[in-house]
Parts: structure tokens; sequence; C-alpha cells
């Protein structure tokens, strides 16, 4: 029972009134934010992050989770309603959500990717209560040459696995190496690239660069993609699924939610790629698969369950290695390092506290989203149906003030609105930001690891050979590395033109 | 929202409703997206970041490399600017047909003046406060890069700024600087 004893603990702090009610904040305003077109999970994290700002370690990341799980499900409503997809992983939630919404059944398709999110979600949790202490009693051995090598399997997996061009995906990882390496140098202290700017001297706040990148520069594609045809918000009326609706989306539910955990594991599009496979899976094993792309519920039910599972088991690798394993995760990793938590093997050993706190907040989180996101369909129907010329001024004024009141610089400001830009530029020329935030958060770890190593090793490289453990996880690097770009080599080679599916997805 | 804010036209809801399976709907959504950027965009863009990693290069050996046993400050960002370069200069050979990213379109204005105004914030914040500018950047991008009328642009600024107001201000007493 020992091991109950620091989870039930946990619960008692999350369960105070005042966690509560900022748990319940997190969501409204997370969903809020989420529902907007064009902001996706990490724009919504990002321009957010601000507002758990000055709270207590715990309380700020029980609001965390409930913004986390708001923004996802944000992404869902408006691929059901606007039949515009928040993030990748709810693409495949178009083809079935959208359907439903034209033949007046929004309210279902809304409410049944609700209920199957929350189950997903909470599975997930279950599997990580149990399998993250454990991973991470496993990885309390490992030494700098472990680090260094998981640090940068976890950069190159998140900018291989990325849609989109995969070397331009490494050139972005590698300039947001590089540019987390600005500021004073924790080995020598020596001033790097601060070309003599106090302000620079503490290095580049990850809060600044996500606003920038995500936020800001997510504001600015929008208001050049804003001119594009868009449908207006399906009605919707009979959010409460019947039972017919439930007993066709159980299987698929299930199926979704176990799937997703599985897959969410591994680094990369771990939830869209769950959410695509549950679509496959739902298919296949339907009675008539005919129905699917044409309002099927399970369409709906399986891919939805999955990839919340997937976005929950995400927090697996976060939580017992330190590492993000995708651009989501980069912004919670970060939010956490901003409440001096650093995720990682020996944060369940050495803050129980924190850790458990951090666990059962998604338990939380995720059955506020439950409760609330059923009776608040319609508050979000009316915020869908605002202009997005109004919009956008009041997001990016708040994402302006929230980056000044970080640490009250209009630097900051001059930065955020930098890189608000360069966000904006490396969309329109093919580069992810998505691996540029993941490998800045990662940068510190990665540079401190490799030094660690190389004094370990007293600069003899071979003794690498000596590490079983960072001997595979190189040589899965290599695969991941390698493969990927032979394949695209090949590809060109055969001149194929470069496919535009996932052309219109935002961060 | 159902109408062009550029030509005023109303939109073909009927190509909207068209799209029936999820093939037909990729079909649509490639249609509807913006064309993928050629050649040069991707040449530019690549000699940009090969040129910040040759940069970076410089300024790395400018700060130390050191050796394998005792590795210097410019140690570990030479290695990835090096790795930037590198891998730069192979997508400016592989990428030139194009194929990435979309094409700046006439449409790509907006945003220049909509970095412009944030600009014009960021510096008029420290020397008035926020209001005035909170008032201006609502009111161009809600009148001229949202297509709004004078009129609502006029009443949703000030609702804009009086709601930030007593949120920033009045309710959350953060640091913001302000007039009133």
């Amino acid at each position: 029972m020992d091991f109950f004893a620091p989870v039930i603990d946990g619960f008692g702090t999350v369960l105070e009134p005042g966690n509560l009610l900022y748990c319940f904040i997190g969501v409204l305003v997370g969903m809020l934010v989420g529902v907007l077109p064009g902001l996706g999970p990490s724009a919504t994290l990002a321009i957010l992050l601000p507002l758990t700002f000055g709270l207590e370690p715990v309380t700020a990341i029980i609001m965390l989770a409930g913004i986390f799980y708001g923004a996802q499900y944000g992404g869902t409503i408006t691929s059901v309603l606007l039949r515009l997809p928040g993030e990748a992983s709810s693409v495949v939630t178009v083809f079935d959500g959208y359907q439903m919404a034209k033949q007046g059944r929004a309210g279902t398709a809304l409410g049944v990717a609700a209920i199957g999110s929350f189950i997903g979600g909470t599975a997930a949790i279950i599997g990580l209560t149990f399998l993250a202490p454990l991973i991470a009693s496993f990885a309390l051995d490992f030494g700098p040459p472990e680090y260094a090598a998981l640090a940068l399997l976890g950069v190159t997996l998140v900018a291989t696995i990325s849609s989109g061009n995969k070397i331009k995906a490494l050139i972005a990882a590698a300039l947001g190496v590089f540019l987390a390496m600005v500021g004073r140098d924790v080995f020598t202290g020596t001033e790097r690239f601060t070309f003599g700017n106090l302000s620079l001297g503490d290095g580049i706040d990850f809060v600044i660069v996500a606003m920038g990148l995500f936020g800001v520069g997510e504001i600015l594609y929008n208001l050049e993609e804003r001119h594009r045809a868009s449908a207006p918000p399906k009605k919707v009326a009979h959010v409460w699924p019947t039972k017919n609706d439930l007993r066709r989306s159980s299987g698929a539910i299930g199926r979704g939610s176990v799937l997703g955990f599985l897959l969410g594991i591994l680094p990369g599009g771990g939830a869209t790629i769950s959410s695509m496979a549950a679509y496959g899976v739902e298919k296949k094993i339907a009675k008539e698969p005919s129905r699917f792309g044409k309002g099927a519920i399970e369409g709906v039910a399986g891919p939805e369950s999955a990839n919340n599972a997937a976005a929950t088991s995400s927090f697996i690798p976060l939580l017992s290695l330190g590492i993000p394993a995708n651009a989501t995760m980069a912004m919670m990793f970060g939010a956490l390092l901003i409440q001096g938590i650093t995720p990682g093997p020996l944060l369940v050993s050495d803050e129980p506290e924190l850790f458990w706190g951090v666990v059962n907040s998604m338990y939380i989180g995720n059955i506020l989203l439950l409760i609330m996101a059923i009776p608040l369909i319609g508050v979000f129907v009316k915020v869908l149906s605002v202009r997005p010329a109004i919009l956008a001024p009041i997001t990016v004024l708040i994402t302006l003030i929230g980056a000044y009141t970080v640490k009250n610089s209009v630097f900051d400001l001059v930065l955020l609105v930098v890189f608000g830009l360069i966000g904006y530029l490396m969309k329109k020329t093919g580069f992810e930001p998505g691996p540029l935030v993941l490998a800045f958060v990662l940068a510190e770890m990665l540079e401190s690891n490799v030094r660690r190593s190389l004094l370990l090793f007293e600069g003899h490289l071979a003794e690498v050979f000596t590490r079983p453990i960072t001997v595979s996880l190189l040589a899965l690097l290599v695969v991941v590395v390698v493969l990927p770009m032979v394949k695209t080599l090949l590809d060109r080679a055969k001149s194929t033109p470069v496919s535009k599916e996932e052309k219109g997805l935002h961060v | 929202m159902m109408s062009n804010p550029a030509s005023g036209e109303p939109i073909d809801d009927l190509k909207l409703e068209e799209a029936e399976t999820p093939d037909e709907l990729l079909a649509l959504w490639e249609a509807e997206g913006p064309a993928p950027s050629g050649g040069i965009a991707n040449l530019v863009a690549c000699m940009v970041t090969g040129a910040l990693g040759v940069t970076g290069m410089v300024l790395s050996w400018n700060l130390g490399l050191g050796s394998l046993v005792d590795p210097g400050p410019g140690f570990f960002p030479f290695a990835v600017a090096l790795i930037a370069a590198v891998l730069s200069a192979a997508q400016i050979f592989l990428g030139r047909r194009g194929g990435d990213g979309e094409k700046f379109t006439s449409y790509s204005t907006m945003v220049v003046w909509g970095v412009l105004s944030l600009a014009i914030f960021v510096a008029l914040l420290p020397l008035i406060g926020f209001e005035i500018p909170s008032l201006l950047l609502s009111f161009v991008w809600m009148k001229f890069l949202g297509g709004e009328t004078w009129r609502s642009a006029t009443i949703y600024s000030l609702l804009v700024v009086a709601a930030f107001y007593a949120i920033f201000v009045a309710a959350l007493r953060t640091q913001i600087p302000h007039l009133f």
C-alpha cells in the first residue's frame, strides 16, 4: 500500500476548493482560446502560460492540466462545427464529425467526443500512474551519456516524425538549440552571443520564444488566411447521445483508448498517428464500412478517445525521463520548469507531492472537461460566431500583455514580435516551429550532458561502447534519422510532388 | 465571415457542401490551400538559415572550442551551427524544385501591416501606457485588416480596451504601464 499513500495524499491537495477553482478556470479558458480557429493546443498553452505565473506550483500545474485538456477539446469543437481541425490529431474527426453536424447531429458528435476523450484520457492516466514511476526508477541509473543520447533522440525524433519537410525540421531544431545557447554558459560563466546586451545575459526566455512562434506567429498567419472560405458553424442540438449512439460508440471508445495509450508513448506525432490508426481500425472492423465518411459515430468516438489517450500517455516520457514527446509536451515541459519543477526520473522519488500533484490534476482536469464540455457547447458556438476580425486583435493583445507581465520587460515584447514574425515566415517557408521550440527546451539538457560525458570519457569517444543503453539509443537515432533521409532522397529522385495532405493544419 | 472581406463576394458555399468523402475533403483542402512555394523561396530561406549557421560557427569559434577532453563554451554551439549550415546547404540542393511551404500572396501584405502595428504598440507602450496603443491596434486590425465597418470597429475597439483595463489594471493589478 506504500505505493498508493502518496497518490491518495496527492488527491487531497488537488481537491482543495481553491485548486479546483483554478482547474475549472483552466478548462474554461483553455476551451475558449482553443476553439478560436487556427489556434491549436500548443498555441493556446503558449498564449495562456502567463496566467499560471505567480501561483503556487501545485495550483499552477492543476490550472495547466485544465488548460491542456480544454485546449485539446477546443480543437475537436472546431473540427465538428467548422470543419477546421485545431491540430493534426483531430483531422480524422472532421471526416465523420462534420458530416454528423451537417445532418443536424453536431451535438451528438461533440457529446460522444467528450465522453470518448474522458474515457481515453482517464484510462491513459491510470496507465501513467503505474508506468511512469516504473520507467523513472529504471532511468535513475542513467548517467550523462544516456541523457545526452536521450535528449538527442527526443529532438531528432520529433523533427523527423513531424509532417512536412524533415530536413527543414532538423534545421529548425538545430537553430532552436543554438538560440538556447544565448546567455551565460553554465560551465564557464562566459557570456555567449549576447553582444553586450544585458537583457540577454540570462538567455532568451522560453515563454517568449513559445508565445512568439506559436502565439503571435499563428495569429499573423491567420490574418492572411482569414479571407479563405469558411463555413458558418453548424447548429447544435441534442448534445446528449442516445442509448443507441452510446452502444455504437462504446466499442470504438474502448479500442481507441487502448490504441491511443500505446501509440502515445512513442515520441513524435503520437496523438496524430493514433487518431488515424483508430479511424482505420474502426472502418476495417465495421459491418458497413461505407457508412464512414458519411457521419458514422464510431468515426468520431474512436479517434477522439485515441487522441486524448495518446495526448495523456505522452506525459509518460515527459514525467519519467524528462523528454517531451511533441510540441505540446514541450510547452508543458517549459511551463513546469518555470514553476521550478524539473520533469525527469528524480521527480517521483524526490518530490512525490509535486509528481502526484501533476498526475492527479490530470484526473481532475479530465473530469471537469467532461462535466463542462457538454453544457457549455452552446457558449462555444457563440464564440465561433464572433467575427475573426474582432477576435484577432483581442488574442494578440492578450498575448502582448501576457508576455509583458512575465518579467515586466519591454525588451521581451520586442523579442515576442520578432519571434512572431519568424514563426510566420517559418510557416510560409515550410519550416515547422514545433521542432524549434522543442529543441530549445531540450538544449540545456543536451549540451550539459554532452559536455559532462566528454569530461567523463576524458575525450575518448570509444568509451561510449561500454554503455549499452547509450549505444542502443544512438543506434535507434541512426535508424530514425538515416531512414527518413534515405526515403526523402528516393522520393526526390522520383520527383513526385510533395503531398499537401497536412496543409492547413495548425500547431 | 460569410463574405470575402477583400472582394465582398459571397463565399461559394456550394463548394463547401460538395465534399462528401474523406478523400474529396482532402482534395478540397488541397485545392483551397495556398500553392506551395517554389524553388526560389526554398533557396532564399535556406540561404538565410545557412548564413545563420555560418555566423553561428564564426561566433562560436571566437568563444573558443576547447578540446574533446575539455570542451570550451563555443564547442557545442559550433557543432549545432555546423549541423544547421550543412543541412541548409543540402536543402538548397534537394529542395531546388520547391514544394514546401506556401507562396506569398497579395494577402501577405496584411501581415506586414500587422507586424508594423505590433512594433508601434511595443514602441509606444513604455511611453504612454497601454490604453492608446491598444485602441489603435484594435482599430487598425478590425477596420483595415479585418474589413469591419467604421462604426463596429470603433465600438468594439473601445469595448476591448475598457475590458482589458478592467481585467489587467483594475482586477489583476498587473504592472502593465497605463495612463489612467
